[in-house]
């Protein structure tokens, strides 16, 4: 059963910013974009793996670092002409407090 | 309720301007579209492959019809419009229907030239335009044999390419004496003709035709020459030029001359009307080429979206001949008169031909024939009205382009099979990028970029590719304009917002974005690090520094690997090391489990395979035996690469141990366009290799050479003596001075080398070398500069800055 976990609060990660939530099956990346929207997914590009939270944020996207692929951090998806997607995990903030469902 | 806005004419004009407009804004208008022709939209430009059997007409589709509703676009195809009735904003079909309009885009596009002669309107005297035209021609050559084109220019070549590949019997009539007199010299119009008769057209030069003879059935038979002369034919191609199709305009009372008026918003004297494409006139100029189209598009399109600052200027234009295996390039004045000069290099059996004409220094037009790589390179130094007094004798042998590293020595592309690899990263072949930029409807080196990645990488395959794009398209692909916006986020450019940063003292990303209007809500990951380093650059004292901004290397102040660990480089002033350092460096590598070491081309230790959240801890222990970052991950400098110089070497002549450890001293931390690499050497052998360097010394016995511009890399370059000075404090200064103004001028992920040839040698040494008070104010301000960029990160970071950047929010399980 999934279960919503705190992983931290809101202002533990930098805006236009990232951070990692490490588990047994791989990293998750929490995304904080400008207005304070909260994003949870897995940190691997669709292209090469690349590790998404190390991207610059812009809008509700991310960049990846090692190939320049743009994510939409909402869907997953690649931004087209590039095709491929990568897993989602809802996400809320209650109080300043970042929570997702595992 | 939504404007209606309604377009005559599904060209190539007209639609590329609704797409930039959607691509803006989906919901402004409601849009309706009419063309003549019963098809989608389709690339014009690729008629002439399909003519000879290269393509189809499936594969030149641009949209189809899924695409409009997908859209919401509502197409009327096979529908003519009639008339427009401006008082009442209605217009009117040929069936007799009635459309609203608020905003009305013309875009009729242009037809064909019919000389007015005697038979012109027999059966089987086609021009050369159309879907239509096409068809006509595959099914002439089909039942006859003999056909006949009239017009010796760009499009009657193709047009008899694509008959003579079809089989049939092709004679081109041509009134003037050589061919393609608009787009070549004589020179080179022989040698096209010679190839073009190898292949197998037959020519009739300086020949005018008098009459077109036909049957009584109405189908033609021949030409008469105005020598009494006739000739067999059962196809006759007029291609003599176009005309802009105005008429609708024309009738509506729209102001028209050549074509219809427009100002540099593409807006006709009617306000609510705007026309694009090849049937407007602008500042006096009607385009027959396609090319300026993408720039009407853009900038029309911007102002339909009332968003628009931008205006339409003017296109310059360049041509190339779709014709398979023959390589040719032209623009501007090539012919010249008695104020130019003229560099010529010719090569009959080899079959090369190029010619440059020259002004003032200032390159006025080019015709290349054979090997046209550089018409890419020369049509930008026309655009710019760069000087090329510096690069004069180099000029006709390309940019550089000998030892390029990655597709061995081509650069015919033309030529090569489409099984060739053209970009040695990421492993696209020119087949690939032909089949992209037709089956995805490409046309410029952008849309190649991201569709393919060709040439999205290092870079050293771009000019194939463009090739490969003008090969593709002929004249009518879109060379990238004269200077391009930083990103799709603004249509400002590199030199306009360190411009508007300087004078509006512009001190935050966000505020550069506000006062420019930015498009998206907070920039890219191409413009945010840009203006990041123009205004830690501009602004040293005021400006923040914004992490977020910054690529990962330069925010975690390492090398991202492509497994997502890090790789640490420590500096090593001058590339000297001692014992301690040694041993710190290798109790690290063990305490941390670090996998693999490596000695770099710069002289340094590379230690590869670090866990990011590990990289404090790593530093702390090489900060406590003085080493400090090396700044190998960033847009900065990075390493003073020596010789052992005159203290040990027998040959030495100079200190160079000494000089490049005082270099690195006075020029680590500094923040830069692009990364920059220095190096000295203690006698001309050069050992450090000083001259393919940022900034390159050679000792000689009586100074320093002091050199600048080189690279290493992508394309190889050596560098040009800036000057010779007498001591190590003048090499010093003239260093900081050189090193500040490339900071101040150069454009983000611009290097030296491109630099260098783009502003010019004689400018840099006016500046450097020439005013003394100049170059002593670069110096100053680099000192102050480096007041706030000479901190060592890691020694912060070590002590627990920003660590929310290596330490994960959380485990979980």
């Amino acid at each position: 059963m999934a279960t919503w976990i705190d992983v931290g609060q809101l202002d533990d990660i930098p805006k236009q910013g990232a951070r990692v939530v490490s588990t047994r099956s791989g990293n998750i990346a929490i995304f904080r974009t400008k207005q304070d929207d909260i994003f949870a997914i897995r940190d691997e590009c669709p292209h090469k793996k690349g590790p998404l939270s190390q991207g610059i944020v812009h809008d509700k996207k991310v960049t990846c670092p090692l190939h320049n692929w743009n994510i939409n951090l909402e869907t997953g998806q690649a931004i087209a002409p590039d095709e491929g997607s990568t897993p989602c995990f809802k996400s809320r903030v209650i109080d300043g407090i970042i929570s997702i469902l595992l | 309720m939504k404007e209606k806005l309604v377009l005559i004419g599904n060209g190539m004009a007209g639609m590329r301007t609704i797409e930039e407009l959607l691509a803006i804004d989906t919901d402004l208008y409601d849009i309706t579209v009419f063309g003549d022709e019963p098809y989608g939209n389709y690339n014009r430009i690729l008629l002439s492959p399909v003519l000879a059997g290269e393509k189809t007409i499936d594969e030149i589709l641009l949209n189809d019809e899924q695409w409009y509703q997908d859209n919401h676009i509502t197409l009327h195809k096979g529908q003519a419009i009639r008339k427009i009735n401006r008082s009442q904003r209605k217009l009117s079909t040929a069936k007799g229907q009635e459309f609203d309009y608020d905003r009305l885009l013309i875009a009729t596009g242009s037809k064909p030239f019919m000389i007015p002669i005697p038979g012109k309107d027999l059966e089987g005297v086609i021009g050369f335009r159309d879907i239509a035209d096409v068809n006509t021609m595959l099914s002439a050559s089909e039942q006859y044999k003999k056909a006949i084109v009239i017009g010796g220019g760009l499009l009657g070549l193709e047009a008899a390419n694509g008959l003579l590949q079809r089989g049939m019997d092709v004679t081109v009539v041509h009134l003037m004496d050589y061919l393609m007199e608009r787009q070549l010299d004589q020179a080179a119009a022989q040698m096209l003709l010679q190839s073009l008769q190898q292949k197998g057209l037959n020519f009739l030069l300086k020949t005018s035709t008098e009459a077109i003879l036909g049957n009584e059935q109405g189908q033609v038979q021949g030409i008469r020459f105005s020598g009494g002369d006739e000739l067999e034919a059962d196809l006759v191609v007029m291609a003599v030029g176009i005309r802009p199709n105005i008429e609708l305009a024309q009738q509506a009372g729209i102001y028209c001359e050549k074509g219809v008026v427009v100002n540099d918003t593409l807006q006709t004297y009617d306000p609510r009307i705007y026309a694009v494409g090849e049937c407007v006139q602008h500042r006096g100029q009607v385009y027959g080429l396609v090319a300026p189209l993408f720039e009407q598009a853009k900038v029309c399109a911007n102002h339909l979206a009332q968003i628009g600052f931008a205006r339409y200027q003017g296109s310059m234009l360049s041509t190339k001949l779709k014709v398979t295996g023959i390589d040719l390039f032209s623009a501007g004045d090539f012919h010249g008169d008695e104020d130019t000069e003229t560099i010529l290099f010719q090569d009959p059996a080899g079959g090369i031909y190029k010619k440059i004409v020259v002004k003032d220094n200032q390159i006025k037009g080019a015709v290349l024939y054979g090997d046209t790589i550089d018409g890419a390179w020369y049509f930008q130094l026309m655009r710019e009205n760069a000087n090329i007094q510096d690069i004069r004798q180099s000029l006709l042998f390309g940019q550089s382009h000998l030892g390029d590293s990655g597709h061995g020595d081509e650069n015919r592309a033309a030529k090569l099979p489409d099984s060739a690899e053209i970009c040695g990263c990421n492993g696209v072949c020119k087949g690939d990028i032909i089949q992209a930029i037709t089956n995805k409807g490409l046309f410029t080196l952008e849309d190649v970029r991201a569709h393919t990645k060709a040439s999205s990488s290092c870079g050293s395959c771009t000019g194939l590719v463009e090739q490969i794009l003008a090969v593709t398209l002929g004249g009518d692909y879109s060379a990238t304009p004269k200077e391009k916006p930083i990103c799709k986020c603004t249509d400002y450019t590199h030199d306009q917002v360190r411009e508007a940063i300087r004078q509006q003292k512009l001190i935050s990303i966000g505020k550069v974005m506000e006062y420019l209007e930015w498009r998206s809500v907070d920039g890219c990951a191409t413009c945010r690090p840009a203006l990041n380093y123009y205004l830690i650059s501009t602004w040293p004292e005021q400006a923040k520094d914004e992490a977020q901004s910054r690529f990962i290397n330069e925010r975690a102040h390492a090398n991202i690997q492509k497994d997502g660990t890090f790789s640490v480089i420590p500096r090593m002033l001058g590339g000297m090391v001692k014992p301690d350092e040694l041993r710190a460096i290798a109790d690290v590598v063990d305490k941390f489990n670090i996998p693999e070491m490596k000695v770099t081309g710069g002289q340094r230790i590379d230690l590869l395979g670090v866990k990011k959240h590990e990289l404090p801890a790593v530093w702390r222990d090489l900060g406590k035996a003085g080493l400090i970052s090396g700044h190998a991950y960033g847009k900065a400098m990075r390493t003073v690469k020596t010789c052992v110089g005159s203290e040990w070497c027998r040959f030495g002549t100079q200190n160079s141990t000494r000089l490049g450890i005082r270099l690195e001293e006075l020029t680590w931390g500094s923040w830069m366009p692009h990364k920059f690499k220095l190096a000295v050497s203690g006698c001309p052998r050069n050992c450090a290799e000083a001259t393919i360097k940022d900034f390159g010394v050679v000792c000689v016995d009586s100074g320093y050479e002091l050199h600048i511009g080189g690279n290493g890399g992508v394309k190889v370059r050596a560098t040009d003596l800036l000057c010779k000075v007498e001591t190590e404090e003048q090499t010093l200064e003239y260093c900081a001075a050189f090193i500040q103004i490339y900071r101040e001028q150069a454009r983000y992920l611009e290097r030296t080398a491109p630099w260098v040839e783009r502003v010019g040698l004689s400018y840099i040494k006016q500046q450097v070398v020439e005013d003394t008070e100049q170059r002593q104010a670069l110096h100053q301000r680099f000192l102050i500069s480096q007041k706030y960029a000479q901190i060592d990160p890691w020694a912060e970071r070590a002590k627990g800055m920003e660590q929310h950047e290596f330490v994960p929010l959380k485990q979980v399980g």
